[in-house]
This record gives C-alpha cells, sequence and structure tokens, in this order.
C-alpha cells in the first residue's frame, strides 16, 4: 500500500517536470472574443498586463474577424466579445445574445494602395469616389472576405457606390479571406488597393510599396465595442469577471491606457466611451 | 539585407536573448506535443498491432481508412474538436476549449492514425515472419501482439517519432482549439502565424529556425538513447 503511494507520487513529479507548464495553477481568467486588428495592432499586449495587474485575473483573448468573434459569444465560448461592427453588435444584443454593450474606442479606416496608383486617387478625401475609380479601372483590389468588422465596413462602401464588387472576382476583385495582416502581406505583394484599419497599418511591417492614399473621410469612422455574453442563454458566463473588465475598459483609467498606446509616436485607438451610467 | 539574413541574425539574438516569454511558447509547444505523441501511442501501439494480428472482416477496409487518415487535415481535426468541446457541443460542459488540454486532445485525434498505420505495417511484416513460431507455442493472438510491439520497439520509435513531428509542426488543430491565446496556448507555430500576420517576417522565419533547430535536438537525442539501448539490450 505505502509503495503504491510512494509509486504515485513520484510518477506525478515525474509527470509535472516533463510538464511544468500544463501543471501550473491557475488565476481566475475570462475568455474575450475579440477581432484580429486588436491584437494584431499590439493593443492588448499593452493593455492587457495593466489591467490584469490591477483585478489579480487573468483575461485569455482569442483574437478572430468580428463576425467568428460573435459566433464564438454565440456558442457561449467567450464571456465577453469585444468587436467592431456596431451595426451587427446592436442586432446581436437586440437577439439576445449578450448584454450591456458599451462603445469604447475608435479608430478609423484608410485606403492603402501602392505608391504607383494605377486609379489615382491618392489624396483623395471622398473614400466611394475612391473605390469608383479603382473598379472603373479595374486595378487590383484585395478584400478581406472573412465577415470581419473591417470586410463588413468595405462592403457597406461598396454599397454605397452602387457597384457590385464579386462582379470583379476572377480579375480585379480578389477575397483572402484571412486577417488584417495576411491581407496586407498580399496586397503589399500584388500591389493592390486594399482597405485596412490604422491600427493594423501602423504596426504592420511588411509595407512593401504601399501607402496610404485616401484617409479622413468620416464614412470612414470604425467604432469598437465591448458587451457581455448573455448569461441567461449560458449560465456559465462569468458575469462578475467579465464585467470587471468592461467595467474597467470604460473607466477613466481604461481610457487613459488605451489613449496611452502609440508606435512611433502615433496613437492607434481614441478612447470614446460615455462617461459612466 | 535580405528577408532571409535578417530571419538568420532574429534567430541568433533570440537564441541568445533567451527570452522568458519565447522559452514559456517553447515550452508549452514541447509539453503539448510531446504528451499527444504519448497519448497517440497508448492508444495507437495496440490498435495497430492487433490489427496487424488479426484477420476479422473488415479488415481491409480498417487498413485504407487509417491509412488515409494520416493525411487528416489539421484544421478539420481541430474543427472536429473545436465542436466537440465548444459550450454548445457535447462536452461543453468541461470547459476545456482554449485549454492546452483541448490542444493535446486535437493533436492525439491527428497523430493517432499515424502511430497506429505505421505500426500495424511494422507489426504485420514481423508477424510474417514469426507467425508459425508462435502460434506452434499456442501463444494467444493478444500475448503475440503484446511479443512482436516489443520485438519491434526500435522500428515503432520511429512511428512515435513521426506522430510527434507532426503534431509539433501542425497549426490549424492548435489554432482552432487553443485560440492562440498569449500565455496560457500560444506555441511556437501559432506564433509564427501570428508573426507573419503582422509583417514581421523576419521574426516569423527566426522562430520557424528555432522550432526546426529544437525538434533537430529531440530526435538526435531520441536516437542516440535509441542507439544505447540498441547496443546494451538489442
Amino acid at each position: 500500500m505505502v509503495k503504491k503511494n510512494m509509486v504515485k507520487k513520484l510518477l506525478l513529479l515525474v509527470a509535472m517536470m516533463t510538464f511544468p507548464t500544463l501543471s501550473q495553477a491557475q488565476l481566475p481568467f475570462i475568455v474575450v472574443a475579440s477581432t484580429t486588428s486588436t491584437e494584431q495592432s499590439g493593443l492588448f499586449k499593452f493593455l492587457l498586463p495593466v489591467f490584469e495587474k490591477l483585478a489579480g485575473m487573468q483575461v485569455r483573448v482569442v483574437a478572430l474577424g468580428t463576425g467568428q468573434a460573435l459566433d464564438l459569444a454565440r456558442r457561449g465560448d467567450a464571456d465577453v466579445a469585444f468587436v467592431h461592427d456596431t451595426e451587427l453588435e446592436l442586432k446581436f444584443v437586440a437577439d439576445g445574445h449578450a448584454v450591456g454593450r458599451r462603445e469604447v474606442m475608435f479608430n478609423d479606416f484608410i485606403l492603402i494602395g501602392p505608391q504607383s496608383d494605377p486609379a489615382h486617387i491618392a489624396g483623395g478625401k471622398d473614400i466611394v469616389e475612391g473605390l469608383k475609380r479603382v473598379a472603373s479601372s479595374k486595378s487590383a483590389f484585395v478584400s478581406r472576405g472573412d465577415r470581419s468588422g473591417t470586410h463588413a465596413a468595405e462592403l457597406r462602401l461598396w454599397g454605397i457606390s452602387g457597384i457590385d464588387p464579386h462582379s470583379g472576382k476572377g480579375s480585379w476583385y480578389r477575397e483572402t479571406g484571412s486577417g488584417m495582416g495576411p491581407a496586407l502581406n498580399t496586397a503589399s505583394a500584388m500591389n493592390a488597393y486594399i482597405l485596412a484599419d490604422r491600427g493594423t497599418w501602423i504596426s504592420f511591417r511588411n509595407r512593401g510599396d504601399s501607402v496610404i492614399l485616401i484617409e479622413g473621410d468620416k464614412r470612414l469612422f470604425n467604432q469598437y465595442g465591448v458587451m457581455l455574453v448573455n448569461p441567461a442563454r449560458h449560465p456559465h458566463v462569468k458575469v462578475e469577471l467579465g464585467n470587471r473588465f468592461i467595467n474597467w475598459l470604460v473607466s477613466p483609467e481604461g481610457q487613459k491606457t488605451i489613449a496611452g498606446y502609440s508606435i512611433d509616436g502615433q496613437q492607434l485607438f481614441f478612447a470614446n466611451a460615455a462617461p459612466g451610467r | 539585407m535580405n528577408t532571409f539574413s535578417e530571419a538568420a541574425l532574429e534567430s541568433a539574438r533570440l537564441l541568445l536573448g533567451l527570452d522568458s516569454h519565447l522559452l514559456a511558447i517553447v515550452a508549452l509547444s514541447l509539453e503539448v506535443s510531446i504528451a499527444a505523441a504519448l497519448c497517440a501511442s497508448v492508444i495507437g501501439l495496440p490498435i495497430g498491432a492487433m490489427i496487424a494480428v488479426r484477420r476479422f472482416p473488415g479488415r481491409q477496409f480498417i487498413v485504407v481508412v487509417l491509412n488515409a487518415l494520416m493525411g487528416l487535415p489539421p484544421v478539420v481535426a481541430g474543427l472536429v474538436v473545436y465542436l466537440l468541446l465548444s459550450r454548445a457541443g457535447p462536452l461543453g460542459g468541461y470547459g476545456i476549449l482554449f485549454t492546452p488540454a483541448a490542444m493535446i486532445i486535437a493533436q492525439t485525434v491527428l497523430v493517432l492514425p499515424i502511430i497506429a498505420a505505421l505500426t500495424r505495417q511494422s507489426i504485420e511484416d514481423a508477424w510474417r515472419d514469426y507467425e508459425e513460431q508462435l502460434k506452434s507455442l499456442g501463444v494467444t493472438p493478444s500475448r503475440a501482439a503484446l511479443t512482436l510491439l516489443w520485438d519491434c520497439r526500435f522500428s515503432l520509435l520511429t512511428a512515435v517519432l513521426a506522430g510527434f513531428g507532426r503534431a509539433v509542426a501542425e497549426v490549424g488543430a492548435v489554432m482552432m482549439v487553443g485560440g492562440n491565446i498569449d500565455g496560457v496556448t500560444r506555441v511556437m507555430t501559432t506564433t509564427i502565424a501570428l508573426e507573419t500576420s503582422k509583417g514581421d517576417l523576419p521574426l516569423a522565419l527566426g522562430l520557424g529556425a528555432i522550432l526546426l533547430l529544437l525538434v533537430l535536438t529531440l530526435n538526435a537525442l531520441v536516437l542516440a538513447i535509441r542507439d544505447f539501448a540498441e547496443r546494451r539490450y538489442g
């Protein structure tokens, strides 16, 4: 009997030595379904350590496109969703999948393209006019094609322009079905135009010949919102921990931290939460 | 400077710096994939051996399916495990999605056919040589399978290594069920994918070089142990 116990202990010891990371104790945590732009721009890497230290809990971010992130939340695989597609978010809340949506911050979309600018749109202030010229000159245009917030914004802009980009499929309109970074890699490699969020662009390193061609149109506004997955639908959702994170994001300290994130002196996100309710 | 020389510099810098964050990622990669290879071996070796020594209806079919599953796309393995472990899925109650445990399960699913199929082939070859002898001794098939597993242990090591190699190199399954969460489920391959997404190609390639170096070292180590054991006890 004693011997058996010893063997058990020894096995446990061996397991702990072989798998040190796997046998670590865990802090309380929440899972946040978020977007590739917040992850790949480095915001979370900057923001989360500040919060985690303060709150004594861990925030585990799964970064996907907004559409996929909301799917994850709908299935109950996340406690909090932090995404950027206001229209879709409001519908998500209205459908009862999430509660307590708060706006957190914004940045803007920009139209990126090759320096050679075959569609002659550089310096323009009208994004819709720019897209029209890209389409009429049949210049290569890379689309995310992944139901992300940026993809949704792109499709809305095409909608305003009255052009159906899918008619250009197989020639100038190229859907990559990938995150912001990979799509930018693709666009830069084939000297194509692409709609990107400014945060990812500023932190993106493989720019090649690509530059910002159109910015500043108010239709390029990009709002981020955060919400708690509806605990009435998914009883395992960590309400208290999730709300702690959400409340911190929209608190003065959280907002100040977000505003303080910059790369090469450029601020990436602008905090705009409505003051406390 | 081109990307390749930048990458070489980057990997040298990473190796010399031995950044604790990188070490944790490397450790998790190894732990998850070694655990998966072990789990898959515990299940796959006996299954492969039993299929090799037994004759039953539908056996040929199972052999073909097993061989085909060696080409199971990681994303598909990941998707199946995701749907099982998701809160909306049958095993959702355990809440192990987006944990290392989920990654081990997904990689086990991926690696199991490889280990079972390669074991089946090795044992079947040995069975052909020893069948009459073992049968004349009145050995039961299960006992024969066990004997042959032990007899083929050195060639089966290669099967296990092939399984480990597949696990440590794949990105699709761990990305899907692990979620690439920084500090929790981020491993070498998902880090490489992430850095590629950020357009930091030298860093991504540098990490790739380190992963290769690691796998090479581990294989050399296993081979050395094998050679030693073969000389000593073989």
